[in-house]
């Protein structure tokens, strides 16, 4: 029997690497190209109608929630790693908390909070009889108070870290060179910690791209909602394609902005600075601290994640039944299979990437885990269209075979929506789990192969064990992602998958907060595990 | 000559550890010190105390007859016109080399900046990484680049935390050379800190030797070597064996190998039983002599041996001998005893 020729051991991997960077590439090429060849027709109809409207409010979102989490995720985060205040231990942790709700459920909630009909402006119009004062929330600043609320987080987190390990260092050596406290700041600690507050603004406004399920309550006009309507509204697929390849140049000039930005420089912390003492704060600058950090705290957190465990509480009779039950059974089961989807994927690339280390495999490796800054919307679009194209080519060959009437074969099947996931949260996965990979180091390897363990056996007996938490970790963070994820399932779930997610999209456009407050509190404590995970990681 | 810097009776605690106990020195106008001790001794806390980073619980920093800190108030850290150099460099990754050396010169005119920058730059020989930024330089570089920052603003004081710790054997040899040669053609007093003995006698005018934050004793290396005044300093400083003695005059001591006398009286009582210190460079090697002693240990350093020899009683003592004189181990050997400085301990 004449063998095929075997792929070498690189070849190997060189394939897979291929294949899995087609994830994100071929929605990508499915896109992009609308940029450059525009459908006349709709294109004039875009240009008429939405397009400057939808960059219009992109611009203002970004310009918002850009100053806003940089104002009080920068403010916090120097507090926090630099000064000692009362209840500085519990802010440090509890200021992540907005992690754990999602930016639609903090939406709806806060809507719940300070529209006309909540709390607030009916205790304003029983107490004084007026309440039009108030701005209403249903606005641009609105939306941008809650995404920025949302997402502040990042940048506190990265840029704590940042000033937690250099921050008081940096007021020294400005001390040092002749400048107070107050100059120090601004020209040593805050350039320096630039690159991580840079890295938290980018996810900040990547999410804020990315956001569906709050900018869909509000009603804003936004390119993910539109490329939602386009589609499901309109029925044209085309002109979502169009909308999502906009959406897909904005992220891309964003990423080109801070890679260039960043120039030569590189920023590496250099030596090993002895922990530092905190400065402690005393009196009315604790008090400041204290209050400040406090309030936000309650907007963020603790006054919308009430509001819906109140909602909860007054529903709970009439929500609570079979079909709750069958949301958030879909939920955990799309999740976990997603969950183990990505980690299997993601310990394949870090092993391919260790086994075989060239530029275009790192490269591959890139591309492939590109997909978390690609919206859901955008990705939705992407992998919709060539698998509809697929079908259409396989319903043409088997025709004869299939049942008559047949319309989809991949079209609407579990397998897309899997697909699409993978796609989106693989750099989840993969970053945990090659932060693991990264600890054995090369001698352990050598030394486990001089005692004579090889292939499977050095997989079973030294990978894995000593890969195991990086694992667990992947696994927690891709399914609560998951869970928390509204677009992607919501285009393109099988029929009857709803889940929790989707579940609160359907309540919410209708305006029934209160029936979506009980989905949102189970994905809310959900998503807390992944936050007490973040902080125990830190101590 | 006035004392440029007095560090008068300091204490200073973190909670309830104390990390500086009631020191005091002082340093005078142009002079290079140095503060030498282990790891945890308090020599990094003094820094930063005179670097006015840490308050001081007890005591008084004075500098130039000024107060700088005491225990009721501290001149803010920015206003006290000391430079330092950090232990990490602390460069700034963002800036250029020019721009960190100019980094503390905002207050004056861009010309003059420039001009400054540049004297810098040439002082410390890098005229052509100007333009580079800190991360495309060698350890050795960065660490010039930070002691030109520091030296830019033309400091009163310098401060230097442990300044060659990161850099490699060699390089930290003829760096600290280097930065002595810059200070003194400069002119500025400095302090270092440091747990190498040889950096400090290679940079030093003054070393200090300290030791559970207390300071032991401050003075020349000369003095350090040949005239430490504790048993810790003497076996912190240098090789040397401490070996048993008698008191036998004001000025005098009997060892099992004869009788020695010094120039300075001892202080003991005769009769008294003392350990007597010993450094290799004493015990010279002598194929005259009628006092023997067997080759024990040997190390060879290529420019001498470091013999460990064993005196009749058992005693091992260590003796620094020319490279030529290549002896067995097993060997008797001549030897003879060259004591300028008699040290000594009483016996514990």
């Amino acid at each position: 029997m004449p063998k095929l020729p075997a792929l070498s051991g690189l070849t190997r991997w060189r394939v897979l690497l291929l294949l899995l960077s087609l994830l994100t590439l071929l929605p990508l090429a499915v896109i992009i190209p609308a940029v450059f060849s525009p459908d006349p027709a709709i294109w004039s109809h875009l240009v008429d109608y939405l397009l400057p409207q939808l960059f219009l409010n992109s611009a203002y979102l970004m310009l918002g929630v850009g100053c806003g989490v940089l104002l009080i995720g920068v403010s916090l985060a120097w507090l926090v790693a630099v000064y000692d205040f009362p209840g500085r231990r519990f802010f440090n942790w509890a200021l992540m908390l907005p992690l754990a709700m999602p930016a639609y459920v903090m939406g709806f909630s806060q809507l719940g909070l300070f529209d006309y009909t909540g709390p607030l402006q009916s205790w304003l119009r029983a107490s004084w009889g007026d309440s039009s004062w108030v701005p209403s929330i249903r606005s641009t600043p609105g939306v941008i108070l809650v995404l920025t609320l949302a997402f502040y987080p990042y940048v506190y987190l990265l840029a704590r870290n940042a000033f937690a390990t250099q921050g008081r260092r940096a007021l020294e050596v400005g001390q040092s060179l002749g400048l107070s406290r107050v100059q120090g700041f601004w020209r040593v600690a805050l350039p320096m910690a630039r690159p991580w507050i840079m890295g938290g603004l980018m996810l900040a406004l990547m999410e804020t791209l990315a956001d569906f399920g709050t900018v869909s309550i509000f009603n804003y006009d936004a390119f993910t909602s539109a490329i939602y309507k386009a589609w499901f509204s309109f029925f044209s697929l085309d002109t979502a394609k169009q909308l999502a390849s906009m959406l897909v140049l904005i992220v891309f000039v964003l990423v080109v902005l801070e890679q260039r930005a960043r120039g030569r420089r590189a920023y590496t912390q250099s030596g090993r600075a002895a922990p530092l003492h905190r400065l402690p704060l005393q009196g009315g600058a604790a008090a400041l601290a204290v209050l400040f950090a406090s309030l936000v705290l309650l907007l963020a957190f603790v006054l919308p994640f009430g509001q819906i465990v109140w909602w909860s509480y007054q529903s709970l009779e009439a929500e609570l039944n079979g079909d709750l039950l069958s949301y958030s059974l879909h939920s955990v089961v799309l999740s976990a299979l997603a969950a183990l989807l990505v980690c299997a994927v993601a310990l394949l690339l870090s092993y391919a990437q260790r086994r075989a280390p060239s530029r275009v495999n790192q490269m591959l490796a890139r591309l492939a885990t590109m997909g978390y800054a690609v919206p859901g919307t955008v990705l939705a679009v992407g992998i919709f269209v060539p698998v509809a194209w697929l079908d259409n080519v396989l319903l043409g060959l088997f025709s004869s075979v299939l049942p008559q009437g047949t319309t989809a074969i991949l079209k609407g099947s579990l397998l897309v929506l899997l697909l699409a996931y993978l796609a989106r949260f693989l750099a989840v996965g993969h970053t945990s789990v090659d932060a693991a990979m990264h600890r054995i180091t090369r001698s352990q390897e050598e030394a486990a192969r001089n005692l004579g363990w090889f292939g499977w056996r050095l997989v079973t007996r030294l990978h894995l064990p000593l890969l195991r938490g990086g694992l667990m970790t992947a696994l927690l963070m891709v399914f609560v992602d998951v869970m928390k994820e509204m677009p992607i399932t919501l285009m393109t779930r099988p029929f009857g998958w709803d889940t929790l997610a989707v579940r609160i999209f359907t309540l919410t456009t209708e305006g029934e907060w209160e029936r979506a407050a009980l989905p949102a509190v189970a994905i809310v404590l959900a998503g807390l595990l992944p936050v007490i995970l973040l902080s125990k990681e830190e101590n | 000559m006035s004392a440029l810097l007095e560090f008068s009776a300091v204490s200073h605690a973190y909670g309830a550890r104390r990390v500086i106990d009631s020191m005091s020195f002082s340093l005078q106008d142009g002079e290079i010190g140095c503060l030498l001790g282990g790891s945890g001794c308090g020599k990094t806390t003094v820094l930063r105390c005179i670097a006015g980073f840490e308050t001081l619980g007890e005591g008084e920093i004075r500098l130039s007859g000024r107060v700088l800190a005491d225990a009721a108030m501290a001149v803010p850290a920015h206003q006290r016109e000391i430079g330092m150099v950090f232990q990490d460099y602390a460069l700034f990754p963002h800036l250029t080399v020019e721009d960190n050396i100019g980094f503390g010169l905002s207050a004056l005119a861009r010309s003059e900046r420039k001009s400054r920058v540049a004297a810098m730059l040439a002082l410390v020989g890098l005229v052509s990484y100007a333009k580079n930024y800190p991360h495309e330089l060698s350890g050795g570089q960065q660490q010039r680049v930070a002691l030109a920052r520091a030296l830019a603003t033309r400091p009163r004081l310098l401060l230097l935390d442990e300044p060659f710790s990161n850099l490699d054997v060699d390089l930290r040899e003829r760096l600290s050379r280097e930065v002595r040669d810059i200070l003194k053609h400069e002119g500025v007093s400095a302090i270092l800190v440091t747990h190498d003995q040889h950096e400090a006698f290679a940079v030093a005018d003054k070393v200090g030797v300290m030791q559970g934050g207390a300071l032991l004793q401050w003075a020349t290396p000369y003095q350090l070597y040949h005239e430490p005044v504790s048993r810790y300093v003497a076996n912190f400083i240098g090789q040397g064996v401490l070996v048993p003695g008698k008191v036998s005059g004001p000025r005098c001591l009997t060892l099992e190998v004869g009788e020695f006398c010094g120039l300075l009286p001892l202080g003991f009582a005769g009769g008294d039983t003392v350990d007597v210190l010993l450094r290799p460079d004493d015990v010279v090697h002598d194929d005259a002599s009628e006092q023997t002693a067997v080759v024990v240990d040997k190390v060879f350093r290529g420019a001498d041996f470091h013999y460990t020899l064993a005196l009749p009683s058992g005693q091992h003592v260590l003796a620094q001998v020319g490279s030529h004189h290549n002896h067995a181990i097993g060997e008797s050997i001549g030897i003879r005893l060259e004591l300028d400085h008699l040290i000594a301990f009483k016996r514990e």
